[in-house]
């Protein structure tokens, strides 16, 4: 299943097609990208060409104020800054290698056994794809505050763990294990943990490769909304939001935040792309 | 012990179950830290949401059942509602199958470029998927006065005299916002698709020149398409569930509630009475409402997609 490097001259090609798609290709990548170069920019400008009349898109004199003011603002802050960057690391790091671990150890019996129930679970989990978790909002509070978890870490990552995109993309990479592998070490008389662990995790890498940056980006966003309310448990998104929120003075250190809290996540795409693209492209629903 | 399967009564159906999951104890192990998870964060609440849409609920005393009256009093008697419905469904006519054809135009047409540039292009339509907050800079852009980027631009083209209030006339702001949800909209369906498509069969290309495939729109239809089915089927449930979800960006352009409504969703109803007016037996109904329309959605949607190339 690699990805071809090299591709061969393709047939049936006319130039005025060329032309026509490849002029909607590049207006669509101004449109992406004008409001990312916006931010980039905003971020290294001084206050005064922030609020320069007209606006202009490209930084004059770019500086580093902005991050100066975000540091002195966040060094009083409520609770240490630091505070908000731990619980930040605690759930993103907790959330994501739990949920990989967890939607892994599911994802290999469901791909490639047969059991009483199995094939309800798969159903269920493909179903699950076709709504949003805003349509559960309240009801998913409900269930979290009966479980005494309101105001705690387990409000953000007990959910995190029953997130079905993740599952789906692991189990449709690991249907096309061939069977044969599998056969061969259960003669050998491997438990089925032991096939998961041995043969099954790392020919699936790039599945739950593709899977920690889902769930990174997700975690990463997470300002805990309702779920949490301790000063002392918030995330750091949540703090940079509210220094954010202080009004016309704080553009420039708002544009700082948002190229930061961007570039963290963008960055690790970056990294593992060619995973990502490579179990995508197991991720079909099969007819 | 019973010897053969042909004469097996209930009881001996339930046994041979039995030991059949006995056989798998391992197999439910495996699959338990998962369901439960699932069971107690997306199977009961959605259970419970239908459940509750039947009730008087407001967390504080006992819910008390009232047959349909949510129902009625949403479709009947709630004209907020029916703004919001007109808007959440000019949303979603609109993201939805634009977003799709974004979707698989972008990734079809990276295709074809060399690798460095595609892999730069993939990341630059991919980034404001997963840029969180970042989608906060189009409040500058359609900033209403004339620091704003649109109306200075426009201002200085001589197309308008003076600002308009972008983010506060019920004119423009669901346009803004299907806009942004827009921009917003390429994420793991354009993924699956730039890996369908570089995992289309190369010599089916070849073989179809031969047999007469004269342009790159027929090598489309017949030859790309087909080849990529299930990709288009996952690209069209991600797709169709995001449009029809769009709240958030509403709330945080057009502010909350919106003037005169005019950025009003079905989730922001929703939002409205589950965490601020605390009615939440009505809150409930508005969900089973939005649930089984995405669910329907989606299953007509696959039925057309499973038609193409046919």
């Amino acid at each position: 299943m690699a990805v071809k490097k090299h591709r061969s001259k393709r047939l049936n090609r006319s130039l005025g097609g060329d032309l026509v798609l490849f002029f909607f290709l590049a207006l669509f990548g101004l449109f992406s990208a004008w409001p990312l170069i916006f931010i980039v920019n905003n971020a290294f400008k001084p206050l005064n060409e922030i609020l320069l009349f007209p606006p202009r898109l490209l930084v004059r004199n770019p500086t580093l104020n902005n991050y100066r003011d975000l540091i002195s603002l966040m060094s009083n802050s409520w609770v240490p800054f630091s505070r908000y960057v731990f619980n930040t690391l605690y759930i993103t790091l907790l959330g994501t290698v739990g949920s990989v671990f967890i939607s892994s150890l599911a994802a290999f019996p469901l791909a490639k056994f047969r059991f009483p129930g199995s094939t309800i679970m798969s159903k269920m989990i493909v179903y699950s794809l076709m709504f949003s978790a805003a349509v559960t909002g309240i009801p998913s509070y409900l269930v979290i505050s009966r479980l005494g978890l309101l105001d705690s870490y387990g409000a953000i990552l007990l959910p995190t763990f029953g997130t079905t995109l993740g599952l789906y993309l692991m189990q449709n990479f690991i249907v096309q294990i061939p069977d044969a592998l599998i056969e061969s070490a259960k003669m050998d008389g491997a438990s089925d943990l032991k096939i998961y662990w041995t043969i099954v995790m790392p020919l699936a890498r790039p599945a739950w490769l593709t899977l920690v940056i889902l769930q990174f980006q997700a975690l990463w966003g997470a300002t805990g909304g309702t779920y949490i309310y301790s000063e002392k448990l918030k995330p750091l998104s949540y703090a940079l939001s509210q220094i954010v929120e202080g009004g016309v003075a704080r553009t420039g250190v708002a544009a700082a935040v948002s190229l930061f809290m961007l570039i963290v996540p963008l960055t690790v795409f970056v990294i593992s792309q060619s995973n990502v693209i490579e179990t995508m492209a197991t991720s079909g629903i099969k007819e | 012990m019973v010897s053969g399967a042909s004469d097996l009564g209930p009881r001996g159906k339930l046994q041979r179950l039995w030991r059949e999951m006995r056989h798998n104890k391992m197999k439910y192990l495996m699959v338990a830290p998962f369901m439960t998870a699932f069971f107690l964060f997306v199977f009961l609440p959605v259970f419970s949401s239908i459940l509750l849409s039947l009730t008087n609920f407001n967390m504080l005393q006992m819910p008390q059942f009232i047959g349909a009256q949510n129902y009625i009093n949403l479709l009947l008697h709630d004209a907020i509602f029916l703004i919001a419905i007109r808007n959440t469904l000019l949303i979603a006519f609109i993201t939805g199958p634009l977003s799709y054809l974004l979707c698989f135009i972008l990734a079809w047409l990276i295709n074809e470029l060399k690798r460095p540039l595609r892999v730069f292009l993939t990341v630059v339509f991919y980034a404001p998927s997963i840029s969180g907050n970042a989608f906060l800079i189009w409040r500058l852009i359609f900033s209403s006065d004339l620091y704003g980027y649109a109306n200075s631009t426009l201002v200085n083209w001589g197309f308008i005299q003076e600002p308009l209030l972008w983010l506060q006339d019920p004119k423009y702001i669901i346009w803004i916002v299907i806009l942004v949800q827009i921009w917003l909209s390429l994420g793991v369906s354009f993924l699956s698709f730039i890996a369908g498509l570089q995992n289309v069969d190369r010599t089916l290309y070849e073989a179809g020149a031969i047999d007469g495939v004269r342009n790159r729109w027929q090598e489309l239809w017949h030859i790309t398409l087909p080849s990529m089915k299930p990709q288009l089927l996952f690209g069209a449930v991600i797709q169709i569930t995001a449009s029809f979800s769009v709240g958030d960006v509403s709330m945080q352009l057009a502010g909350f509630p919106s003037v005169s409504y005019a950025g009003r969703t079905v989730i922001t109803h929703l939002m409205d009475y589950g965490t601020i007016r605390f009615e939440m037996g009505y809150a409930s109904s508005i969900a089973t409402l939005l649930f089984l329309t995405m669910i329907f959605a989606n299953l007509v949607i696959q039925k057309l997609i499973r038609r193409v190339g046919q």
